[in-house]
């Protein structure tokens, strides 16, 4: 390097993130770390770690559970909650459905990922959270990449992109009023690259479905799909056995798989480093169309 | 590999986005399913080429306008960086938009049209990045097919330019012809300009080399959060976790607490699991002191050595973000790192037109307005000027009727 007092950028971004961490703690009352059992959410704990400890964490961990997890991210979850010794709450979807404040979509593509906005948003009420933080990026999708590293929601948890408060410097203004809550992106300027790199840096666990498995798969719209029982699977569908991984770890309804001979996480970063596929392009709910993502943060989405 | 943080000031008609666009395109940091998304888009130049400018538009208001109303943040890297680019608009109304993205950039892209050379909004864009005290600037004369690749054209604008950057104080600007629709100068080294023998812009963003304050007459570390575990096994351990904002801290080194004035030393740096003998800019850590002295967020720790200013009545540049205008009665917040304070804007001094860089006598700020003010808080701020020390001389104010950030603030001097 030309400048060596100059820090690396896995450094940097680590910092900066950290940075973040600490200014939802200093700033806000009932702060949450929004866990989903993907990399991302992985990383803002260990990250939580790296600017907390050896003091406890200054928020509970919550996750939004939609009742169509893979079970080895809720093994993972379950596992990394023990061994933190940290405070997880968990938001039942299921529990939105029985209550009657949502009701399942039907159809073959039928999905509760939707219906995880609501309860979520339930869960911050219950619980006044003022704080949410979640592990996305602005480089998985254009309108994220206009998005605050501290966005304010209304009480309806929209984000409102023409009322974005301008971001300077490092200085955060966590200043909300009553019923506002703020979300918060400490790994904003990561890409999925980043995220991988640290996570092979820092030798960090990850669920099993991130590597290269063999699974009953089928294929739909296009891309290929985790055969289960909370698939609205009909006799077109055709079962088969495929060696495949997932890039991301959603509600089984809408993660899409990729073939993959990715064992290890060096073959993953082999992988991403020549791969021609974003990765929200393995989430189908982003397929919708071309604003869709823009539509669900209005509407509160993470 | 380090980051690069780069802003792009111009306006769609400079082409912005299309050299956005062209550097992620020809770079080879574009995904297939972007783009597939560019090819199905009904948006093309009139040649039938992809218009590349949709990978930097972001909004849905904003395509269907066709203009860039926010900051959007791309990424890229090569084996020698990761890059940053923070696109911002360039009409005057987002003024405000310009001055969010260069507070973060390390260097400034600005664009000119060669048909049209230097014009108002260079002017304006020019006066924004010193304002905010970007170190680097490359001047991308762009559109340079549009006037048969003409080295008296360059050699005018570069002519005209070298006035402008003198009078707004711009020191170290490297200037570039180039065609970022055709592609001459971005990636590859154009053959359509053979009496420019630079570098194309892509391998000057790779070797710039970045200006890192680690000096110790620079060491400022902001409290965040006081780390206090109060188990039986820590029961006496109290680390004050924060970010280095600039220069350099060792252990051992003598440090004053501000703006109370107590002293200490260093005993101990943690990162985590290490615990490194110094600490530099940039850096997240943790700090012990050798003396149990009260220390919270907000208060800032410094090298006793090289003091910063410590006042409640400030002179600052200002520069105005809401609609709603200044109001010299009101009493804001002011937030400078992590310390909040109460404010009032005591003085207007003058405002800047920012298109001809006169001063005019004015106590009407309003939203993109620039000027001096006088600025008086409530608690005293422990500050560098700005333009020595950016990353301990921004503040940004904070209306407290709204909560919204209406205004940022490049510290200047105690005022008399």
């Amino acid at each position: 390097m030309t400048n060596h007092n100059q820090l690396d950028y896995l450094d940097e971004l680590e910092a900066e993130a950290i940075h973040i961490l600490r200014e939802v703690a200093g700033q806000f009352e009932r702060p949450a770390l929004l866990f989903s059992g993907g990399k991302d959410s992985i990383t803002l704990v260990r990250l939580a770690e790296k600017a907390f400890r050896p003091g406890k964490f200054p928020f509970p961990l919550v996750h939004i559970d939609t009742g169509h997890n893979f079970i080895e991210t809720i093994q993972y979850r379950d596992d990394m909650v023990a061994r933190l010794g940290e405070k997880l709450i968990v938001g039942l979807v299921q529990d939105s459905i029985d209550q009657g404040k949502v009701v399942e979509q039907k159809g073959k593509n039928a999905s509760r990922n939707p219906l995880q906005t609501v309860t979520l948003l339930d869960t911050i009420a219950d619980n006044k959270f003022d704080a949410c933080i979640g592990g996305a990026r602005r480089d998985e999708e254009k309108a994220r990449a206009k998005e605050r590293i501290f966005s304010v929601r209304d009480e309806f948890g929209q984000w409102d992109p023409k009322r974005q408060r301008p971001e300077l410097w490092n200085i955060y203004n966590g200043k909300i009023h009553k019923g506002e809550n703020v979300r918060v992106f400490p790994i904003s300027n990561w890409t999925e690259l980043d995220v991988w790199n640290y996570i092979r840096r820092e030798n960090i666990a990850l669920p099993s479905i991130y590597f290269a498995h063999e699974r009953d798969t089928i294929v739909r719209n296009g891309q290929l799909m985790a055969a289960n029982e909370v698939l609205n699977m009909d006799a077109d569908d055709v079962i088969e056995r495929r060696t495949v991984r997932f890039r991301t770890v959603g509600d089984m309804t809408c993660t899409a798989a990729v073939a993959s001979e990715a064992f290890l996480i060096d073959d993953i970063i082999d992988e991403i480093s020549n791969s021609k596929i974003s990765e929200r392009g393995a989430r189908m709910d982003d397929k919708v169309s071309e604003a869709a993502m823009e539509d669900r943060k209005k509407g509160g989405y993470f | 590999m380090d980051i690069l943080k780069f802003l792009t000031a111009g306006s769609v008609d400079d082409g912005k986005s299309t050299l956005i666009g062209r550097l992620l395109y020809d770079s080879d940091s574009i995904l297939l399913d972007q783009l597939e998304a560019l090819q199905s888009s009904n948006r093309k130049n009139d040649d039938g080429t992809i218009d590349l400018a949709i990978l930097t538009d972001g909004l849905k208001a904003e395509r269907e306008q066709g203009i860039t109303i926010d900051v959007a943040y791309k990424y890229f890297q090569t084996d020698k960086r990761k890059f940053i680019i923070a696109d911002t608009p360039g009409h005057i109304q987002y003024t405000r938009n310009m001055v969010t993205g260069a507070s973060n950039a390390n260097l400034a892209i600005i664009l000119v049209d060669a048909r049209k050379g230097v014009i108002e909004q260079t002017i304006r864009h020019s006066f924004l990045v010193s304002l905010l005290g970007i170190q680097q600037v490359v001047l991308a004369i762009n559109k340079m097919d549009m006037v048969d690749y003409s080295e008296d054209v360059y050699n005018k604008i570069v002519a005209d330019y070298k006035v402008l950057a003198g009078k707004v104080d711009l020191k170290n600007v490297h200037y570039l012809p180039v065609s970022a629709l055709k592609g001459d100068n971005i990636v590859n080294n154009s053959t359509n300009m053979p009496w420019y023998p630079g570098e194309s812009l892509l391998h000057f963003l790779e070797t710039v080399e970045l200006n890192i304050d680690n000096s110790t007459e620079h060491a400022r570390f902001p409290v965040q959060w006081v780390v206090r575990p109060q188990t039986d096994e820590l029961h006496d351990y109290r680390g004050y976790a924060g970010r280095v904002s600039s220069g350099s801290f060792k252990v051992n080194d003598k440090v004053t607490v501000l703006p109370s004035g107590f002293t200490s030393t260093i005993s101990k740096i943690e990162v985590f699991d290490k615990e490194p003998a110094e600490a530099t800019a940039g850096m997240s850590i943790t700090m012990h002191l050798a003396d149990e002295i009260d220390i919270s967020r907000g208060d800032l720790l410094v090298n006793s050595s090289y003091q910063p200013q410590v006042s409640q009545l400030i002179e600052a540049d200002l520069c105005w973000m809401d609609t709603r205008a200044l109001d010299t009665t009101h009493t804001y917040f002011i937030q400078h790192n992590s310390k909040v304070t109460r404010c009032k804007i005591q003085e207007t001094l003058y405002k800047v037109n920012i298109n001809t860089l006169e001063k005019e006598q004015s106590e009407d700020f309003k939203l993109n307005d620039i000027g001096r003010i006088i600025i008086k808080t409530a608690d005293p701020l422990a500050f560098d000027a700005y333009q020595e020390n950016k990353a301990n001389g921004g503040a940004i104010i904070i209306d407290s009727r709204t909560n919204v950030t209406v205004g940022a603030v490049m510290l200047r001097s105690v005022a008399d």
